[in-house]
């Protein structure tokens, strides 16, 4: 076994660790702390924040990459696989390691169309073929309702079995050890402790199930589909994430260096800006994506691997998506950086003869950061549809990537097909809907704590 | 106010150039005329001489910026910058790769964007603001509250659900209305409701939640507080002051993507098969036509400029308050 670093990983890695820190940042500062936890109380907030967090620990599941090593018979020796498997592969492998022939609809014992079956010589008869690997080979019963009513059972006893566990942990304050914690207010919210033993449940019923049944289906080549909007969810996640933070330095500097400086340089990033901006910006991304498409179609030898091929496709779109969204950002910043200049604080710390790079970091940053936060989760839902819509134009994701864009795009087909196949579409929407949903409800959370300008009177 | 016009105009160029810059750079430094080409005709088994006449025929067989074999000012105009950028500031878009002329093809493919585009903004402009009105009148309750998710669930599907759902439900099942297509004249209503039926419920979460915002911004100002305690009811406060005064973002908002209304939606036109710009910018982007894009992307930048000197002008006639300099 060998640890593989794609380069979307390590940006990803990136990320938690710039998470990590600041979470340990916002311990150490009180008020930050204070805004937190006016988010970790409203009811919204703390679901949203339990659904998000499994989307996220799937994507980092997702983004620790191994090759297998094997043993070569005629060689002798040890070679790794040029396949490169996730960690989440591996423990989903069970669910999806065989491939049926073609479609099957969801909980379906039998493959979607019929086919031309030779029973006795010369007697040949279209039926419906029975699944090879699931569907028919139920565990409790054969029958589907009662045997799907048994694997809730059973993933019911499973879960209270880790519930317990898990309480008496908590019991012993293992966990929630530390008096001012960020977590403190989790220990009385029955919200949380609702929300997530909903998730845990769901997710070990959905394996169980998944063991047996395709629960959402087979695509055209026999392809679980759950898996594959499982395996999706890091691509979302990315291009939600790793774009804002590929933005984020040219934002935060050039918008504080505008501001706060002034003159002549402020003229020229105002020029740059507005002139990115000008742009419509499918318009932008789509002649960068065709640029780098013709790049690769003229270099292939530097793109050998596929899966460094797609990895690399990702990365530049995030890019090229960070590039095209920063400006509105970086205009937010300078309008505050040159509000910021004239308060009577940082006036005064100029008097005391502070430079301008510690006023900066000391001043300017600290209170510009909520702009940044409310930007960050804004546009993270933004992003994560805005993928779906490149995909279908052609210069989204790799087309070999699972990425939701990339089922919609294939299923769109389908629907003409008679009767419509319907499943993939189904839950390439539905998996959409659930991240955007519970990250537009959590970054109105984060908007009300943090966004002095909104009253609370009325939300 | 002219001058200040003027202004605006002159202002407008040097951005006019950097997008230009940054196209061609994009389009021709970052891979030269004959990578272009070999992608075109296939990767594989291409000569130089079908590269070369696939070039010549598209006008791409000059140097980048300074053609040394020529003489005088044609120094500078047999160049790709002059013929291919410069051309763009006068109108010129030149051929597409494919052969016909973009601007002609624009003239054309304008009008059914419109026919979209410009319903789709009114009927979404009355449908949002009457909702929004609705849920600041009963802000702070329950139908309020019920209100905002129900605007964020909304926001939260991806357009194309709304659009693969519509065609779907009411051109498939139902079969209310063609699934896709166009027609000259009257005729073309029966195409473009199912369009524009979709574009305004898929502005409606956002667009409701945007000026329920902005009615709640105004709702806190004191000359609310006025209103009401001389004793004004809550209905009339709503539409003679805080609606009224409301209406300077809202129109100066729709004023800025006014212009833009001609690009089209790309999703929309290409899933219902509107032969407008926006179907012409994918058909583009799939055939890696890239005149084609480039033509957009400066005829983009134009329209969006128009639209912020218009906001300009618009502001200075709906509020007094503010004098242009």
């Amino acid at each position: 076994m060998m640890f593989v670093f794609l380069l979307t990983d390590i940006f990803f890695y990136i990320i938690i660790f710039t998470l990590g820190l600041y979470i340990f940042y916002v311990r150490k500062t009180k008020d930050i702390l204070e805004t937190w936890k006016h988010v970790f109380r409203s009811r919204t907030g703390i679901i949203s924040i339990v659904v998000l967090s499994f989307f996220l620990i799937i994507a980092i599941l997702d983004s620790i990459h191994i090759k297998e090593r094997t043993y070569n018979e005629q060689t002798k020796s040890f070679s790794y696989e040029a396949e490169i498997k996730s960690v989440l592969d591996i423990i989903l492998l069970p669910t999806y390691e065989n491939t049926e022939k073609s479609y099957s609809s969801p909980f379906s014992s039998n493959l979607y169309s019929k086919e031309t079956v030779i029973i006795e010589k010369n007697i040949e008869k279209r039926v419906y073929p029975k699944l090879l690997y699931k569907g028919n080979h139920n565990k409790y019963s054969s029958e589907n309702v009662t045997n799907i009513s048994i694997t809730f059972i059973v993933s019911l006893l499973k879960y209270i079995l880790i519930f317990t566990i898990f309480y008496v942990f908590f019991y012993f304050r293992i966990i929630f050890r530390s008096k001012n914690n960020i977590f403190n207010p989790l220990k009385e919210n029955k919200v949380f402790f609702t929300t997530l033993s909903v998730m845990i449940l769901l997710s070990i019923f959905l394996y169980e199930l998944s063991l047996q049944y395709y629960v959402l289906g087979t695509d055209k080549v026999g392809v679980d589909v759950l898996y594959k909007s499982i395996k999706s969810i890091r691509t979302g996640i990315l291009i939600g994430t790793l774009t804002t933070i590929v933005m984020l330095p040219f934002a935060i500097f050039l918008g504080i260096f505008a501001g706060y400086i002034g003159g002549f340089v402020d003229d020229i990033i105002q020029y740059v800006y507005t002139t990115l901006n000008s742009i419509p910006s499918v318009l932008l991304i789509a002649s960068a994506i065709l640029m780098l498409q013709v790049y690769m179609a003229n270099n292939p030898l530097n793109f050998e691997n596929i899966y460094e091929r797609a990895d690399l496709r990702l990365f530049f779109l995030c890019m090229i998506l960070g590039l095209t969204s920063w400006t509105g950002l970086c205009r937010l910043l300078r309008g505050e950086s040159m509000k910021l200049k004239e308060v009577e604080y940082v006036q005064a710390s100029k008097t005391f003869g502070l430079s301008k790079f510690s006023i900066i970091v000391r001043h300017i940053m600290p209170n510009i950061m909520h702009i940044v936060i409310i930007t960050i989760v804004l546009d993270f839902s933004a992003l994560v549809l805005a993928e779906a819509v490149l995909s279908y134009v052609n210069i989204g994701v790799d087309p070999t990537t699972y990425s939701w864009g990339n089922m919609i795009n294939a299923a769109r087909l389908e629907m003409s097909k008679e009767p419509i196949v319907w499943w993939s579409l189904f839950s390439a929407f539905t998996f959409m809907f659930i991240l955007v949903l519970f990250a537009n409800l959590f970054s109105d959370v984060v908007r009300d704590a943090f966004d002095p300008r909104t009253s609370k009177n009325y939300e | 106010m002219i001058n200040y016009i003027l202004k605006r105009i002159l202002y407008a160029i040097p951005i006019l150039i950097g997008v230009n810059l940054l196209t061609f750079t994009l389009f021709f430094v970052v891979n030269s005329p004959d990578e272009v080409a070999r992608l075109h005709l296939g990767n594989k088994r291409v000569t130089q001489e079908q590269i070369q006449s696939w070039n010549e025929q598209r006008g791409y067989n000059f140097p980048l910026f300074i053609n040394e074999s020529e003489k005088g000012l044609n120094k500078i105009k047999k160049t790709i910058f002059y013929e291919k950028s410069i051309k763009l500031f006068y109108f010129d878009f030149g051929i597409s790769d494919s052969g016909r002329d973009i601007k002609y093809d624009i003239k054309q493919r304008m009008w059914p964007s419109l026919a979209i585009a410009l319903p789709s903004l009114l009927v979404g402009l009355m449908i949002n603001i009457t909702f929004a009105l609705f849920f600041v009148f009963f802000r702070s309750t329950k139908v309020d509250y019920i209100g905002v998710i129900f605007c964020v669930a909304l926001m939260s599907i991806s357009s194309l659900f709304y659009i693969i759902g519509g065609q779907y439900l009411i051109s498939k099942l139902l079969q209310l209305v063609p699934i896709s297509g166009y027609s000259q004249g009257v005729d073309a209503i029966k195409f473009l409701i199912l369009p524009v039926l979709i574009s305004v419920i898929y502005g409606i979460g956002s667009g409701t939640r945007w000026y329920r915002s902005l009615f709640l911004e105004e709702i806190e100002k004191d000359y609310v507080k006025t209103a009401k305690s001389k004793g004004l009811s809550e209905v009339s406060v709503l539409f003679n002051h805080v609606f009224k005064n409301a209406l300077i973002p809202i129109l100066t908002g729709v004023v800025v993507i006014l212009p833009l209304l001609f690009l089209g939606s790309l999703i929309v036109e290409s899933f219902f098969g509107i032969p407008g710009l926006g179907s012409y910018t994918i058909d583009a982007i799939q055939s890696q036509d890239f005149a084609i894009v480039r033509a957009m992307v400066f005829l983009g930048t134009i329209l969006y400029i128009l639209g912020l000197i218009l906001t300009d002008i618009s502001y200075t006639l709906v509020d007094p308050r503010v004098r242009l300099k």
